[in-house]
């Protein structure tokens, strides 16, 4: 049993209810004064010991450039770091040492304001061994070099962890990297295409306004060899992604957006080369230059990611990267994926318990909000079975695995068969769909247009058969999608929607079955509705509330905030039993909370840990039932999406709550209660092969195969930096409520993109009545080309900028 | 008019110039962060100045008491 003896002497005050205190690290509510320096209130003990620890080494700079700028405490606990002295594991970890000088990358979520870049900068005051550390906000990263001889990494792990800066340790950021230099070559290839475009243009201008060509036809010549030579980079530069693309699409039999690009560039540069070199002409390199940069930056803007946000995190991103093993009495440190069959390891306060397990010795007390989005911790006797995910709260446990790591009830999901294959294969793309049709289109009227000059003469033929290509380059055809798109990404991003890319969109707009997961999804986690069942006077609800301020098991926090008393009474004596209850008396008031079992003495297991019993002097005054509560704006979300969608809800939950749900959900049949995380995936397997496009809306890690599986994948988050299973987008819990506005709104973008293609296309027909007569002139092409392409990319920002501000988005 | 020659060739080597130079910026890491840096240049004036002003900043700061609400 473990006893909690309350020591510090707390200083109790009259308390207006009205005027909150706030703490002066980390702004959240303080209980009272009692934890103080000066004038310096804290809300915890924690955050008063960041504040002494800055203003130890004349940090305090940190409060001045933001206001309480802290990271809360109050949940924090100390970890063990002792297994970054591991040297096999700190080799992966580092990213560079010569044995002096060591390099390493940190992630570190939480932070958020420019103090947190100060303070983390000025690291090397805390920690002389620290040589430099530089932050990367937008990717939450530290790149710190510190001296081998004067510290370690374990050490400047603890300094961070101790000011609240906790960092993320796993061993799965590799893949980050590769799409950084893809980034980085696409700026190449923009910064050359922009260069050899301007200087065409500049060259091509003599032509355009026929100056000088009569006089000085060398000039001409010279100009037109000087195009070529500028046009060669962005042929063999620039546009190579297209012709890959293209390639790729052709070898797979697909006809993809890129085949008509490709092939029109291939035409224009051939073309214009054959014009310059045999022709004497000037070539179509100014719209050859001008498309690709203009792709280029619709590629750009359609590339838009969220960096500090991960789309592809497994379960390894949240286990521990090492755990605790005991033999004997020798405790020592191995990585979490050695942990063998039958091995006996440590838990300790807040750590996650990494493979399927049985509970040996210690008062299990374990939270599955990762795994489930219910974060009321549930009690496990010796010897029971405890399934991986779960985080210990409370004491030091031992447990003695059954499975491996990969081989648990909820890490198996990681072995089945939806997360091997890439999902790239699956996107059809409106673009895509259409450009199927397009191009065997064009392609015939370019055959019909050479036949018909063939007999007149061939030259001709030759160019109205190229020119009819170079036109129906479907330029802002492939330009009104990533605009379109792009510009709704970063709208959803403004109203706190993040998705992984703008693939994501378009499939949002064909979904029509919706998948709601119960906990933590349409309930809030963190908040709960406490109702008592029984009667209690004022001072009884003091005494209890007096009681339960001592304890920080969510439970009792939940009866803090319920109970409506300004002030609290002093303690004198306090007992936590860990999954039980506690024990206090107050004014030799002796009061009791906890499970039914603990207040009444009997053996009952009722096995429902909603119920919170209350005794004062051995009295039982009756119960707090303690529930989950429902998202703002369910109901309308629900009723809304009803007209247009089916719904179904998924629980992990035994159906308690199923008259509740049907308030809200009109068909009882697509309730399914008591899913396992595998149950879920086929759940959505099995109506996709009804042939049902699914959006999932989940949040624990129980979801992750339903979200990998489903066409659309929500995970709802709290807070997005913390965490969030692999998924499709990220919704902030406060825009909840407008998730039908979503995806509404993304239906819109489809038709947007619809109406631009129908302006891009009479473009094209008004190039074609020009082409296929051969009488193409290059200021016809230069003009047609951009305009066509502005036009395209202003119309689709306005419309969707329109309809955005109709929704209430902007 | 053969000056025109002479000016192109010149234009073309000032503008491969910046080019080269935005390139470079590229590989150096200039467009990996595109934010922290904006933030980071209001802090060097405090840094610099920071052992001579961090009393007075501290002692600012315990008159305006953190009971804003």
């Amino acid at each position: 049993m473990e006893r909690t003896e309350l020591s510090q002497e707390i200083r109790i005050t009259e308390q207006n209810p009205d005027s909150k205190i706030f703490c002066y690290h980390c702004s959240d509510e303080c209980p009272d004064n009692s934890i103080r320096i000066n004038e310096k209130t804290f809300c915890c003990n924690g955050c008063k010991t960041v504040f002494e620890i800055l203003n130890q080494h004349n940090l305090c700079n940190y409060y001045s450039i933001e206001q309480s700028p802290g990271v809360s405490r109050k949940h924090s606990v100390k970890r063990n770091y002792d297994f970054l002295n591991d040297s096999d594991l700190k080799q992966k970890l580092i990213d560079f040492s010569d044995g002096k000088i060591s390099k390493v990358t940190l992630t570190i979520t939480q932070m958020h304001c420019s103090s947190c870049i100060w303070i983390l900068e000025n690291l090397y005051k805390l920690n002389p061994g620290i040589i430099s550390s530089e932050v990367n906000f937008l990717q939450k990263k530290i790149f710190i070099s510190f001296s081998e001889d004067k510290t370690s990494l374990k050490e400047i792990v603890e300094l961070l962890d101790s000011i609240g800066y906790e960092p993320l340790l796993n061993l799965e950021d590799k893949q980050e990297e590769k799409i950084r230099s893809e980034n980085k070559n696409l700026y190449y290839k923009i910064g050359i295409a922009g260069f050899c475009f301007g200087n065409i243009m500049l060259l091509s201008f003599p032509e355009y306004l026929s100056i000088g060509t009569e006089e000085l036809p060398e000039m001409k010549r010279i100009f037109a060899y000087l195009n070529i030579f500028l046009s060669l980079p962005v042929f063999f530069y620039s546009s190579t992604d297209y012709f890959l693309s293209a390639w790729r699409g052709i070898k797979k039999k697909i006809v993809n957006i890129d085949v008509p690009i490709a092939l029109g560039i291939l035409v224009l540069f051939l073309r214009s080369a054959i014009d310059i070199i045999f022709w004497g002409g000037a070539g179509y390199l100014d719209s050859l230059s001008g498309l690709v940069f203009f792709l280029l930056i619709g590629k750009l803007f359609q590339n838009k990611t969220y960096e500090t946000l991960n789309f592809e995190r497994n379960y390894k991103s949240y286990f521990p990267i090492s755990i605790t093993v005991r033999k004997g009495n020798i405790e020592t440190t191995i990585p979490v994926e050695k942990l063998e069959v039958g091995k006996r390891f440590i838990i300790r306060n807040n750590e996650l318990i990494p493979a399927d397990s049985i509970l040996i010795k210690g008062n299990a007390n374990i939270d599955y909000s990762f795994v489930t989005g219910e974060s009321i911790p549930i009690v496990k006797m010796n010897g029971e079975m405890i399934y991986a995910g779960g985080r210990q709260v409370g004491g030091v446990i031992e447990l003695e695995t059954i499975k491996e790591v990969s081989q648990s009830y909820l890490t198996q999901l990681w072995n089945s068969k939806t997360f091997e294959k890439e999902d790239e294969s699956k996107i059809v793309s409106l673009a895509n769909a259409i450009s199927k049709h397009f191009t065997f289109i064009v392609l015939f009227i370019a055959a019909v247009g050479a036949i018909y000059w063939l007999p007149v003469d061939v030259t001709l033929a030759f160019n109205a058969f190229t020119a009819v290509l170079i036109v129906a380059c479907p330029c802002a055809l492939a330009l009104s999608t990533p605009f379109t798109l792009g510009n709704t990404l970063r709208i959803f991003g403004r109203n706190k929607f993040y998705l992984k890319n703008t693939h994501v969109i378009e499939k949002l707009a064909s979904v029509n079955h919706i998948v709601f997961d119960k906990t933590g999804t349409i309930t809030e986690s963190g908040t709960s509705e406490v109702e008592f069942v029984g009667e209690l006077d004022n001072q009884e609800k003091t005494l209890i509330k007096s009681a339960v301020r001592n304890s920080s098991h969510p439970l009792s926090r939940a009866i803090y905030n319920y109970l409506n008393i300004a002030s609290v009474l002093q303690v004198e004596s306090f007992d936590e039993i860990s999954g039980e209850g506690i024990i206090s008396s107050i004014d030799g008031i002796k009061v009791k909370v906890g499970s039914e079992s603990f207040i009444s003495g009997t053996n009952v297991n009722s096995g429902d840990y909603t119920k919170v019993f209350v005794s004062i002097n051995d009295q039982l005054k009756g119960y707090f039932t303690v529930s989950n509560k429902y998202r703002n704006g369910l109901k309308e979300i629900i009723s809304s999406l009803e007209e247009g969608y089916e719904l179904s809800l998924l629980s992990g939950d035994n159906s308690s709550e199923k008259e509740n749900l049907t308030q809200f959900f009109a068909d009882e049949n697509e309730l399914h209660f008591r899913q396992s995380p595998h149950d879920k995936l086929e759940y959505i397997n099995d109506l996709q092969k009804s042939g049902k496009k699914v959006l999932m809306v989940g949040d624990g890690l129980n979801d992750a195969g339903a979200l990998k599986q489903s066409e659309v994948g929500i995970s709802i988050s709290d807070n997005i930096n913390n965490f969030s299973p692999a998924c499709d987008g990220i919704l902030d819990s406060s825009s909840f409520n407008r998730l039908a506005d979503f995806i509404l709104f993304s239906i819109k973008s489809k038709k947007v993109i619809i109406a631009s293609f129908i302006l891009s296309f009479i473009y094209n027909i008004v190039g074609l009545s020009f082409a296929v007569t051969g009488s193409l002139s290059p200021i016809v092409a230069a003009i047609l080309m951009p305009i066509s392409s502005i036009s395209v990319v202003v119309f689709t920002t306005f419309s969707i900028n329109f309809i955005a501000r109709k929704a209430r988005f902007i | 008019m053969s000056v025109v020659f002479v000016l192109i060739g010149a234009s073309l080597l000032v503008a491969g110039g910046f080019l080269i130079a935005y390139l470079w910026a590229v590989k150096n890491g200039q467009y990996d962060d595109k934010h922290t840096p904006s933030i980071r240049i209001l802090f060097e004036n405090s840094k610099k100045e920071q052992s001579i002003e961090s009393r007075v900043q501290s002692e600012e700061l315990e008159k305006n008491s953190p009971n804003e609400s």
